[in-house]
């Protein structure tokens, strides 16, 4: 695969490093979005190269963290029942409902199945016409047009024994819901670089233009985000807010039009609740009323369903930037990846999990609370 | 009197487990496993009243016996890989090498393996066939004996096809003394050659996935390259294993858990193939945590270090052997990998089970 090993080099990203060193003037705060960047923030220690350059702040945008308890909930009830096949992203298995997960549910019995395309679901569902097959469809706009495209096949070829549970999000009406908050620190933005991929760049411009912030979109190996963040200092340093494309050979200003048009078609704009932060206006998508019929939550009838998060959990302000995971009083004591308290301690791309996973040994001074689950020995 | 196993008083020393039912991530060769062993396992095996306060030594690949002043090495392993067949190899070769490389882990040579066989109604025989002339194959060319087995069938939809047991048993040469517990500051960590080839195979035909290029399964017997870093390096090697389940990560933080000392590594140094990190990136794997089955790891004593290394490039099983890493008194039980930038990340083991059945 070309394009990976030549965003991982240890030169150019010293090079990188010098020139952001070389340009800011005083420490900005910058939130990278997507939590498979601050996964690889902090996986390689991009955070330690520009310790007195940068702060980042964690952004919202881990689709399994902010997916809201009583989605979990109803997936587990419908997977619960006989007859059912629930096809997932393996990410999902492990997070925590109300009483259980998914992992427990399949140990007891329920047909829970990782996929990694929504249309090997479409593809069990029409190898088991006697099973209501029910696709897991979570996640931001990047992966929203594959569960389109399922929804599209599905309906092509008259499945009528699958469907989906929805709770798509949308990136832009959070990034909209950091920057309203009082308590925003948040200096300038590394937009995802997938979500724009698929949905181009122009949906940022009016973010730009009503806070004065800078959007650099940005890919997510080390090179890119180093980039990303030699963009958006020299934009603070120089005074200026503009929209910025860092992860070219990726995003185009229009997007993907073909995976737009399918996504119009398939899915409404609603509002949406995001664990943690809480309900946020048009900030999802939900299936358009021609597609109703695929509603996992009708057909099951779950929508009553609702559930409580743990008062203890500060995922809400971890995903808002407000606190760093080691800040919140639960982490690494009552709540780790083997007993999380909510949903970023449990993804990959969470911001806790990423914390606990990496930072155990943090350079004195800087360190988060060390702490360990495996009962070895801690500084 | 035996007491039944009562999973709500799991409570010492690690927090009681939050599962009531076995979990796909028990058999993942990671923390849950580990927690089964310790405190459903052992208990329960430790419960005559004779040896009930017996200490529960460090859990080695093999169990090294002394009979009639001859150390024999004894290990066992079931094998439920899917599919049966995968680029590289099948689940006979597997069988065959899993067990002796766990001999070859304590530093002993192989002697025999027995073969125990669950099989699924309905199995094609051809397969069966198929399965068996591998285990045969592999056997000779390792020069270890097939010499007891059993068969056992059950209903169609009982089984996945068919599983593999293998036990074998080695005999561990005098002056040998290879045990995880025995790594030691200053010790250097070799690996052998390119990791993750095995878990990517398995998953590249499973999933139907293509990554770009060529992947195979690395697996293969380990006791010749093994014994050629006994004779390079003699009394230097300390502690092998060979990371299976869980891959380089997992074999790391066991070595150092068991000896208490911790494991620092440049993470450039460990020899990645481009397919695997392609796929990987892919998957939202780390190459850390992907399964090997012909690789090995060892800590071996400084002044030794570039013997065993040259004894293993010698040799056709290792010779992309690398020193990746130092072991050290700082932080006892915990992995530090040094990244490519120059920073710093504690490496874990994973979870539960990341692809279940690669094995």
């Amino acid at each position: 695969m070309r394009y990976l090993r030549e965003f991982r080099d240890p030169e150019l990203a010293a090079r990188l490093v010098g020139a952001i060193a070389a340009a800011a003037t005083r420490r900005w705060t910058i939130m990278e979005v997507c939590g498979g960047q601050t996964h690889s923030i902090i996986r390689n220690g991009i955070d330690q190269l520009l310790a007195d350059q940068v702060e980042f702040v964690h952004g919202p945008g881990c689709p399994v963290c902010v997916t809201p308890l009583e989605t979990i909930d109803r997936a587990l009830e419908i997977a619960s029942r006989p007859g059912v096949i629930l096809c997932s992203f393996g990410d999902m298995l492990r997070v925590p409902g109300s009483a259980t997960d998914l992992f427990t549910v399949r140990a007891r019995g329920g047909d829970v199945r990782v996929v990694y395309s929504p249309l090997d679901a479409v593809r069990i569902a029409a190898e088991n016409p006697h099973c209501q097959v029910v696709f897991l469809g979570i996640g931001f706009e990047t992966t929203a047009p594959a569960n389109a495209m399922a929804l599209v096949a599905a309906r092509d070829r008259g499945l009528r024994n699958f469907s989906m549970l929805v709770s798509h999000v949308l990136v832009p009406p959070a990034m909209a819901a950091v920057l309203t908050a009082p308590d925003n620190r948040v200096s300038a933005f590394l937009a995802a670089g997938h979500v724009c991929t698929v949905m181009g760049t122009t949906q940022y411009e009016p973010l730009v233009a009503a806070h004065r912030v800078p959007i650099v979109v940005t890919g997510f190996e080390p090179l890119d985000l180093l980039d990303g963040v030699r963009a958006a200092v020299q934009q603070l340093e120089d005074g200026r807010a503009e929209l910025e494309n860092a992860y070219p050979r990726a995003v185009r200003p229009e997007g993907n039009p073909v995976a737009r048009r399918t996504l119009d078609s398939v899915f409404t704009v609603c509002d949406r609740a995001w664990r943690g932060i809480g309900v946020i206006p048009d900030s999802g998508w939900r299936l358009a009323d021609e597609y109703a019929e695929f509603d996992a939550a009708i057909r099951f009838d779950v929508t009553g369903l609702t559930a409580e998060e743990s008062p203890e959990c500060r995922s809400g302000d971890v995903l808002r930037g407000v606190i760093k995971p080691p800040q919140c009083p639960a982490f690494g004591g009552r709540c780790t990846p083997r007993t999380p308290l909510g949903a970023t301690m449990v993804s990959t791309e969470g911001a806790c999990a990423a914390y606990f996973q990496f930072r155990r040994l943090a350079p004195a001074g800087t360190a988060p609370r060390a702490t360990g689950h495996d009962g070895g020995g801690r500084p | 009197m035996t007491e039944t196993v009562d999973p709500t008083r799991w409570v010492c020393p690690r927090p009681l487990r939050d599962h009531s039912a076995v979990m796909l991530g028990h058999g993942g060769g990671g923390v849950l496993s580990g927690e089964l062993v310790e405190h459903l396992f052992l208990p329960a095996f430790a419960a005559a009243p004779d040896d009930a306060r017996t200490p529960v030594p460090a859990l080695a690949d093999s169990a090294v016996l002394e009979v009639g002043g001859v150390r024999l090495a004894f290990s066992t392993d079931s094998y439920v890989v899917r599919p049966l067949f995968f680029p590289g190899g099948s689940i006979g070769e597997l069988a065959v090498h899993g067990t002796i490389n766990d001999l070859a882990c304590s530093g002993a040579v192989p002697v025999a393996l027995s073969a125990g066989f669950i099989l699924e109604e309905g199995l094609d025989l051809e397969v069966l066939g198929r399965v068996a002339e591998a285990m045969g194959r592999a056997a000779a060319r390792a020069g270890v004996r097939l010499v007891t087995g059993d068969t056992k069938v059950v209903e169609r939809g009982l089984a996945d096809g068919l599983y593999v047991n293998t036990s074998g048993i080695g005999v561990v040469p005098p002056g040998v003394d290879i045990r995880p517990e025995r790594a030691r500051p200053g010790d250097r960590v070799l690996v052998s050659g390119p990791i993750g080839e095995h878990g990517v195979a398995v998953l590249s035909v499973r999933e139907n996935l293509e990554f770009g290029g060529d992947v195979r399964s690395d697996t293969a017997a380990l006791h010749g390259l093994v014994a050629a870093m006994l004779a390079a390096a003699p009394g230097g090697v300390h502690a092998l294993r060979d990371p299976t389940r869980g891959g380089l990560a997992t074999t790391l933080c066991e070595i150092a858990a068991a000896s208490g000392t911790g494991v620092e590594f440049t993470e450039s140094a460990v020899p990645v193939p481009p397919v695997v990190e392609a796929a990987c990136a892919f998957l939202g794997l780390d190459p850390l945590h992907v399964a090997n089955e012909g690789k090995i790891v060892a800590f071996v004593a400084a002044d030794e270090a570039d013997a065993a290394l040259a004894a293993m490039r010698a040799h056709p099983a290792g010779h992309e052997a690398a020193i990746i890493g130092t072991v050290t008194a700082d932080h006892p039980g915990l992995v530090v990998a040094r990244t490519a930038f120059g920073t710093t990340r504690v490496v874990d083991r994973p979870l539960g089970e990341q692809l279940p059945r690669i094995c």
